[in-house]
This record gives C-alpha cells, structure tokens and sequence, in this order.
C-alpha cells in the first residue's frame, strides 16, 4: 500500500502547486486573458475525452457536445435546484464559503461525469451494429436530440436556459486549478490506458475490428467503454463550464461545438493526445488572436475551413500523426538540431 | 488421441445457397491437416464457421468435447481457436510487439481502473505480458522487427507475425487460411518448416487451408477435400492424390 501513498502524496503536491498557480494568475492576469485560457484548457478535456473514442477507438462520433451538455446541465441542476433542498437539512451542503463550494464542486463533478457517462452508454450501445458514416450520423442526430430535450425541459429553464449558477469554480481564485486539474488527470488517465496492455485493444478495434475480434478482444465492451470514459469526460469539462461561466443555454451546446470538438481531434492527428490539447487550445485562442479583425465571427469560420482543408492537403495524419508530444521528442528535436548545426558547420 | 475439433453435419445457408453443407471433420490433438478444394468451396467459410464469424445454420461445433455453437468470435479465441487470414489483417500502424500484445491481452490480468490509475499490479502484469511477447516473438525470429510498424515489414514477415499473433492467444487449435499465398518457394519452404515446428514447440493442432499442392502434400497427415460445400474425400496425402473424385472437382471430367 505504500505505493498508494505515495500516489496520493504526489497528487496532493501537484494540487498545492497548481492552486498556487491559479491563484497568482488570477491576480497577475488580466480577466479577458484568463477567460481565453479558461476556455481553451475546457476545450482541451473536450478534445482529449473525444480522442479517446474517435482517435484511438476509431468510433467516427461527432454529437459531443450532447455528453458535454449533460454534465453542464446535471452539474447545473445540482448546484442550483438539488442542493438548496437538501441543504435546509444538511447545513454542509451550504455554498458560499470555501470548503462548501469545493464540496459541493466535486459532488456536482461526479453527477454530472456520470450521467455523460450513462448517456454514454445509451449512445455506444446502438454503435455496435453502427459503423463509419452511420455512426457519424447516429451521433450527430444524438447530439441535437439532447440540445432539443433540454430546449424543453422547463425544470432547467427551456430555452432561456440557467442563469445565475453560483461560480463554485472560481471560489477561492482556484479556476484555473480546477480546469488545468482536469485537463491533467484526464490526460495522464488515457496515456495510462494506452501504455497498458488492454488500452492497446482499444488501437487494435481502431485497426481491424475483425482481427481483433479474431484475437480475443471484446470489441463491443470495447467500443462501450470508450463511450462512456470519453463522455464522462465531456461530462466533467461541462460541470466547469456551468460553474465558471454561470450561465447556460441550450444553444450553446449545438452541433457547431460538436463540430469544432471533432475539428480539434481531426487536426490532432487522430489517436495523439498531446495532439489533441494542442489542436484544442490553439482552435480556441485563434479566434480570439483574430480579434482585431472586424466581423470576426465570419473570419473565424473562414479560417477555420481554411486551416482544415490546408491541414488535410498537407499532413493528412494531422499535427502530430500518432506521434505524442514528450520530453522525449524535445530530446530527439535538439539532437537533430545539434546535428544539422554540426552538419552546416562542416 | 482424442478428437479436440469435431463438427457434425456443419451447415450453413447464404440465402438459398448451400456454402458449406453436411460437413463433418475430426481432427485429433496434435494433428496437422490440411483443409483443400477449387475456389469457391467452402473452405474459408469453414473458418469463419469454425472461429465464430458466421454461425452455423444446422450441425454441431464441438471444441474439446464441448458445443461451441454461436459463440462470438473473440469467445472462440479465448477457448483456444486462433486463425489467420486470407488477405493478411495486422493491425497495420502498432508495432510488431504491439500486435502480439493485443493477442496475449486475453490472459491479462488488468482492469479498466487498473489500466487508468496504474496500480502496481498493473504495472507487473504489463511487464510479464512484455517479456512473454518478446520471448515468443524470439521464437518467430521476429525479435529484430519488435519495434517496426506491422505495414512496414515485407510480406513473408507479415506472414509470420500473424501466425506469431495468432500463438500469443495460446491456442490450442490453429487454423490458417492461405498461410504460402504470394509466397516464393524459398519462403514456402521455411513456411513448411516452421509450421512443423511450432505444432511440436507448442503442442498445437493445425488446421490448414493452402492451394499450393506442394505445401499440402509436404506437411498435412491428413486431408480433407472440400468441393460445392461438401467434403468429397478424406485421407492421407498420398490417397487424396490419387483420388478421382478429387481429380475430377479440380480439372473436371470427360464428359463435362
């Protein structure tokens, strides 16, 4: 068991800094930049959760933001409408105070991953029998089908959507820990799973699902289990969303953000992960990078087709191919540096 | 020696078609036999009967004794069925070791959570897999290429690392489909060579499909001769050769 402890005393050192962290740029950054880098480290957690089933699963699913908007809105729902009731009997469950916002983030973090994560389930079931394009389309048609449920759906304000969502994430000046905390765990819980034995049937249904099937890989636990990791995941990046931005609508939950989360991955390199964070961030801050263009808006879809088409003429395998992004690429980069220097030297 | 296949009256209908009917095959532990006929026999559908891709529409599937009917694919392979393909299927962009890695990932010993939080357990079931890939990629003479991607490696080695990642499931029974096509009669000859091998290293029973009549005749003890679906003959190499039923489904007869 000592290895749990240390396990544990790592993860809580890696915490302390990281609140250190946010908590000095919340102080040192102005707000407008720090919104766009809440925003890009959100869409990191959308891009990596989608990975994991359109990259390295190889399930062509495009309706994420459906599983996003779940979380959003579970995690929304507990905060705002589950909570107060519970909390005349229970005094803990009070938000306002430090502790009881923390508490009651990660009570919201764990409904809401979960229920992205039941949805999960009833989307990946019907993709068994589902394959490429059908799947595609199955997942889209998924996605809009949780935006129209939420649209009416009065409990959780139909159209107009929450307001008001208490700012649980930014309680404490810890936004940027809960968003990068998120971004890190579920980045080092999916390169865990690809070093391990079983993640490599995960690549393998990717590869050949009949092969691997032929081989004794489960490909239909498979393919549901990516499901439901990938929009628990989606899940938890829609419970941070809710709470940090306070307000959400059905609207913003539409198929152009799942568009733009199967953009990133595409851009990615599918199955990369590092490449995935990359394509993330840099999909977030470009539109904003482009800010001094007017009607940025019609600029920024412009740009976006552009860069796309670009990317697929150009490295069709995406940024990083299935390569990751380590130290160790930056040790193989400034070799091959070194050598080119050696080399013109001579 | 006891019969570890046996199938009764194996049937199965596409449509109104008969690809396979009535066929009824004994094979013995430890024997190497080998499965042949004209295009369009039946042959690779007996596979994919055998490994769970199609189900038989009537007759029996007995493995070891016991009814393995419908089972699916990957249920097939974890009691003890491997088989490799016509058209060579790798997992084209893992590596070679990856590729045997998927195989042998039905005796691990891991979860889901295990996998994600990297528990110790996990880290030494992953290295035990490891070592016991590399040693079985060693005996393959695969060693060399553990690293390099599947797509990357000509095509006899491609052979090879199916029939490597077929053996990590340790199976009891083999099948292979084609195992010599497109080979040239040097690679076919090491191909012989090591199918022998490896049925005596790992106590296997093969089951073999091959068209190339040397392959067959050099290696299989006992053949069975498949022809609209249905088994035509069945015996040594030397009977089959000389068999007129045999002579007649590949070259025809007088009269027709």
């Amino acid at each position: 068991m000592l290895w749990l402890l240390g396990r544990v005393g790592g993860v809580a050192l890696l915490a302390a800094c990281l609140m250190g962290i946010s908590v000095w740029l919340t102080n040192n950054i102005e707000t407008y930049y720090f919104l766009v880098l809440i925003q890009c480290g959100i869409a990191a957690v959308l891009a990596v959760s989608l990975n994991l089933i359109n990259g390295i699963t190889g399930q062509f699913s495009i309706g994420h933001a459906g599983f996003y908007a779940v979380g959003a809105y579970v995690g929304a729902s507990w905060t705002m409408l589950w909570r107060p009731q519970l909390a005349d009997n229970w005094p803990w469950l009070a938000t306002g105070n430090l502790s009881g916002d923390i508490l009651n983030l990660l009570i919201a973090l764990v409904l809401g991953s979960l229920a992205a994560a039941l949805t999960g389930v009833v989307v990946g079931t019907p993709s068994l029998r589902l394959r490429g394009d059908y799947l595609a389309i199955l997942t889209l048609g998924f996605g809009e089908v949780i935006r129209v449920v939420l649209l009416n759906i009065d409990a959780v304000g139909g159209a107009r959507g929450l307001a008001g969502i208490p700012t649980l994430v930014s309680s404490g000046n810890l936004a940027a820990f809960w968003v990068f905390g998120l971004l890190i765990a579920v980045t080092t819980l999916t390169r865990n799973l690809m070093r391990s034995t079983r993640g490599l049937t995960w690549l393998a249904v990717r590869e050949d699902e009949v092969a691997s099937d032929a081989m004794g890989v489960d490909t239909t636990r498979v393919k549901v289990t990516a499901f439901v990791v990938g929009s628990g995941f989606a899940g938890a990046a829609g419970v941070l969303y809710a709470h940090f931005f306070t307000g959400i609508s059905p609207d913003i939950f539409g198929m152009d953000v799942s568009i733009m989360i199967t953009t990133m991955v595409v851009l990615a390199g599918t199955g990369s992960v590092t490449g995935a964070i990359i394509a993330g961030m840099t999909l977030t801050a470009l539109p904003e990078a482009l800010r001094f263009l007017k009607d940025y808006k019609e600029y920024r879809m412009v740009l976006f087709s552009t860069a796309l088409i670009v990317m697929m003429l150009t490295r069709p395998q995406g940024i990083l191919g299935h390569a990751e992004l380590g130290f160790g690429s930056f040790v193989r980069l400034a070799n091959r540096f070194r050598r080119k220097e050696r080399g013109s030297a001579a | 020696m006891s019969d570890l296949l046996v199938t009764e009256n194996m049937t199965r209908y596409f449509g109104g078609l008969a690809a396979v009917s009535g066929v009824n095959l004994r094979v013995a532990a430890g024997e190497l036999v080998g499965l042949i006929g004209p295009n369009g026999a039946g042959k690779t559908t007996v596979f994919n009967l055998l490994t769970g891709v199609y189900v038989p529409t009537s007759g029996k599937i007995l493995f070891d004794g016991r009814v393995a009917n419908g089972l699916r694919p990957f249920r097939m392979a974890r009691i003890g069925i491997a088989r490799t393909f016509q058209n060579i299927r790798l997992f084209r962009m893992l590596t070679v070791l990856q590729n045997v890695k998927v195989a042998a990932a039905l005796r691990a010993r891991q979860s889901l959570s295990s996998a994600v939080f990297r528990t110790p357990g996990q880290v030494r079931d992953d290295m035990r897999i490891h070592e016991e890939c590399m040693r079985l990629l060693e005996r393959l003479d695969l060693a060399q290429y553990a690293d390099s991607r599947a797509d990357s490696l000509p095509y006899g080695v491609q052979r090879r690392l199916e029939i490597a990642r077929a053996l990590a499931t340790h199976p009891r029974l083999l099948l292979l489909d084609e195992p010599a096509a497109g080979m040239n009669p040097n690679e076919k000859s090491d191909l012989m060579a090591l199918v022998q091998r490896l049925r005596d290293e790992f106590s296997l029973t093969v089951l073999l499909i091959e068209h190339d009549m040397r392959v067959v005749m050099g290696i299989c003890e006992r053949i069975y001769v498949l022809d609209y679906g249905e088994v035509i003959a069945e015996g040594t190499p030397e009977a089959i050769s000389g068999d007129p039923r045999v002579m007649a489904a590949y070259l025809g007869t007088e009269e027709a």
